[in-house]
């Protein structure tokens, strides 16, 4: 199509762009319309019919981000280790491929729906809806979404989650938060994890990074944690129930206000 | 390269206007997005082009309002600029701080073509 030089219009269809003509210009042909909408706003709307889903059976759900390999799985396996005796857990995956991390999760006896994305490099509410016609609300208290291992695109996709827990490996660089402020930004808590390598690393500075993380407003807790010594699980878990606790209540105040 | 999904759901939006409005054409498809978005414009632009065919707004234009990255602080009140990885006060120094602008992802306006 091209409106430039007109090469467009031919005898066959000249007359829909004289007067009169169905594609006949005129300035009253022309609206702004402004809208002023969330870009995502599709996603939202679905994000939101999610957490009333979430909050209908009573269930905190909790999505994890963090770079591929920065121990989200083994997390996710140590604190159903510690918790499941008193609270049931759920847990949704998301890779691009494979039901490997779903299959370990199940290994601890946990209910765990793999949501594989193909190429797609984060999840979104729409993949989370669809996780849930599978996923046992009524028997949970807790869900974790494991996103997709990467430090840009989850950030920008709410999915109906109450919390964001951002996980930094000490593998990592230090300064990723400065590199990554987004997904950092959106954090309710950060974990530094694997933190039994510490003393075997001389370049990752914990402090480095909780520097980093203050330079972006960050206020929330900062935790440095081992799935593998158990160093800072009970201050990982203790905020975890706190946050069960606190959820418990929103979700039985309105019922007895409207006693 | 979530930039794709973000400007589908976008031309979805676009096109249900379109719809209501009654308009054959889109023709200019104004944006606001900030730093702290999570969205590249650049990368935004070159989806578009992929994603507009066969839509309404195939021969569109994009634009793009950058939004200025500021902050507002909760210990002195100042508002001040601010870059997306240093959010502190530039008065005070402070990290308490709150985000005013920056965070945009919003579809501003649309021009669109009747009959």
């Amino acid at each position: 199509m091209c409106d430039t030089c007109g090469c467009n219009v031919t005898h066959g269809n000249r007359h829909l762009i004289e007067e009169g003509g169905k594609h006949a210009h005129t300035s009253d042909d022309h609206v702004a319309i402004e809208v002023l909408e969330n870009l995502l706003s599709e996603n939202d709307h679905q994000a939101a019919h999610n957490r009333e889903h979430f909050e209908r059976h009573g269930v905190l759900a909790i999505n994890l981000m963090s770079s591929p390999g920065s121990g989200k799985t083994r997390l996710l396996e140590r604190t159903i280790d510690h918790l499941s005796g008193r609270y049931k857990i759920g847990v949704i995956e998301g890779d691009l491929e494979t039901e490997n991390d779903a299959q370990r999760i199940r290994n601890k006896g946990v209910p765990a729906i793999q949501i594989t994305t193909g190429t797609a490099c984060h999840l979104d509410a729409h993949m989370i809806h669809q996780a849930l016609h599978q996923t046992p609300l009524d028997q949970l208290d807790l869900l974790f979404i494991e996103n997709v291992g990467n430090l840009v695109c989850p950030a920008s996709f709410d999915l109906g989650q109450h919390l964001n827990v951002t996980l930094l490996s000490v593998t990592e660089g230090d300064d990723k938060p400065a590199k990554y402020p987004v997904i950092f930004r959106a954090a309710d808590h950060v974990l530094i994890t694997k933190s039994d390598l510490l003393p075997l690393l001389d370049d990752f500075d914990p402090d480095n990074a909780g520097q980093a993380l203050q330079q972006l407003a960050y206020k929330n807790p900062i935790t440095l944690v081992s799935a593998k010594s158990d160093q800072g699980m009970d201050e990982w878990l203790s905020w975890l129930e706190a946050q069960l606790s606190q959820a418990k209540e929103n979700t039985t105040e309105p019922a007895t206000a409207s006693l | 390269m979530h930039e794709l999904s973000v400007c589908q759901s976008m031309l979805r939006q676009v096109e249900e206007i379109a719809q209501r409005e009654q308009a054959i054409l889109v023709e200019r498809i104004i944006i606001q997005i900030g730093p702290l978005s999570g969205v590249v414009p650049e990368l935004l632009q070159q989806a578009f082009t992929i994603a507009r065919c066969g839509t309404k707004a195939e021969s569109a234009e994009l634009v793009t309002e950058t939004q200025p990255v500021r902050v507002h602080c909760l210990q002195c009140g100042y508002d001040s600029d601010a870059q997306a990885n240093r959010l502190l006060c530039a008065k005070c120094g402070d990290y308490r701080t709150r985000l005013i602008s920056g965070d945009e992802l919003l579809l501003a306006s649309v021009e669109l073509t009747k009959n």
